[in-house]
């Protein structure tokens, strides 16, 4: 998580990163997924945000936004699909 | 209807076939319908074909296409009448004042690119607009540079792509954004490149013609015109025989 806030801290500074409510809500290692709660108003800062890290802990990496839902459970769903 | 995007610019090392089959495939994964690759002006045809067939495999659609990066004016000319009819997309990467403005103001152009960071050495202002608005050319934003740089020089190439954006949108130059992916790890989804694109100010509506419609128009275009069959715009051959 700290790649993500620090992606959200370097392209809009802490004042843009204190208005996206970033909040890691579960991490599967082995899958490589993570579901991550932010406001409706910054999904598209997030998504940028998010795009933008190209290293975790200085070995390359990349994030891909898999889907996007307004409730936890219908997330878990589309993810199943 | 679901929208089909296109990566107009992917430069993988051609010399390393696996890496070129990993790109097109993290392409098809990632949600594109249609890629291009940077491909040398001398590049065999049975090469293309090959990259068309792996391609056809991963479900993607393949485009040849050229970066010119001619010194002078006139070479840029001589180049243009040797690859044009043999690449889809033809892209001039403009690093001289003079080439900017033969790339501009000539309709063999589908895409002006800009690669140097420095503002000193983009040449995207309005002059440039202004002749890219007479022809068939669109401007071409690669993302690569945003993901790799860091500090005040994205800061400047960011303040750079701002000004240019708003150029290119008051004289109705079609923007096209593309990956300029060397690697698998650089490539982005469409939506993540739209994303991308609000750092410099394009709306979300804009961002994702660029990465859709402005590039597939491009590509159909010039297939029309690359078409055998093709004489003019809007006049084509229906049929061949001795009572036409």
């Amino acid at each position: 998580m700290d790649a993500v806030w620090n992606a959200v801290s370097k392209l809009y500074g802490e004042y843009g990163a204190s208005r996206s409510g970033l909040k890691l809500i579960g991490y599967d290692a082995e899958k490589g997924l993570a579901v991550i709660r932010t406001l409706h108003t910054t999904v598209e800062m997030v998504r940028a945000a998010l795009a933008s890290i190209t290293k975790i802990q200085d070995k390359p990496a990349a994030i891909h936004v898999l889907t996007i839902s307004g409730t936890i459970r219908a997330l878990n769903e589309k993810i199943k699909q | 209807m679901k929208k089909i995007y296109a990566d107009l610019h992917l430069r993988p090392n051609l010399k390393d076939p696996e890496q070129v089959a990993c790109m097109i495939r993290k392409a098809s994964e990632l949600g594109y319908s249609l890629i291009a690759m940077s491909l040398p002006s001398n590049f065999p045809e049975e090469k293309i074909h090959q990259l068309r067939n792996i391609c056809n495999e991963a479900k993607v659609d393949f485009a040849s296409r050229v970066d010119l990066k001619s010194q002078t004016s006139k070479g840029l000319i001589n180049s243009l009448r040797k690859l044009r009819r043999r690449f889809e997309i033809i892209s001039v990467m403009c690093e001289s004042k003079h080439v900017a403005r033969q790339a501009a103001k000539d309709r063999r152009v589908d895409l002006l690119n800009f690669p140097s960071p420095s503002f000193r050495r983009r040449f995207f202002d309005k002059a440039e607009a202004e002749l890219a608005s007479n022809s068939l050319a669109s401007f071409e934003i690669d993302i690569e540079p945003l993901l790799i740089l860091e500090g005040p020089t994205r800061i400047r190439l960011l303040s750079s792509l701002r000004r240019e954006v708003v150029t290119a949108q008051a004289f109705q130059i079609p923007i096209v954004i593309s990956s300029g992916a060397s690697n698998e790890l650089l490539m982005r989804k469409p939506r993540e490149l739209a994303a991308l694109a609000s750092l410099f100010d394009l709306d979300k509506a804009s961002a994702v013609e660029a990465v859709s419609r402005n590039p597939l128009a491009n590509i159909e275009r010039n297939r029309e015109k690359l078409d055998p069959n093709f004489v003019a715009p809007g006049i084509r051959i229906v049929r061949r025989g001795k009572d036409c």
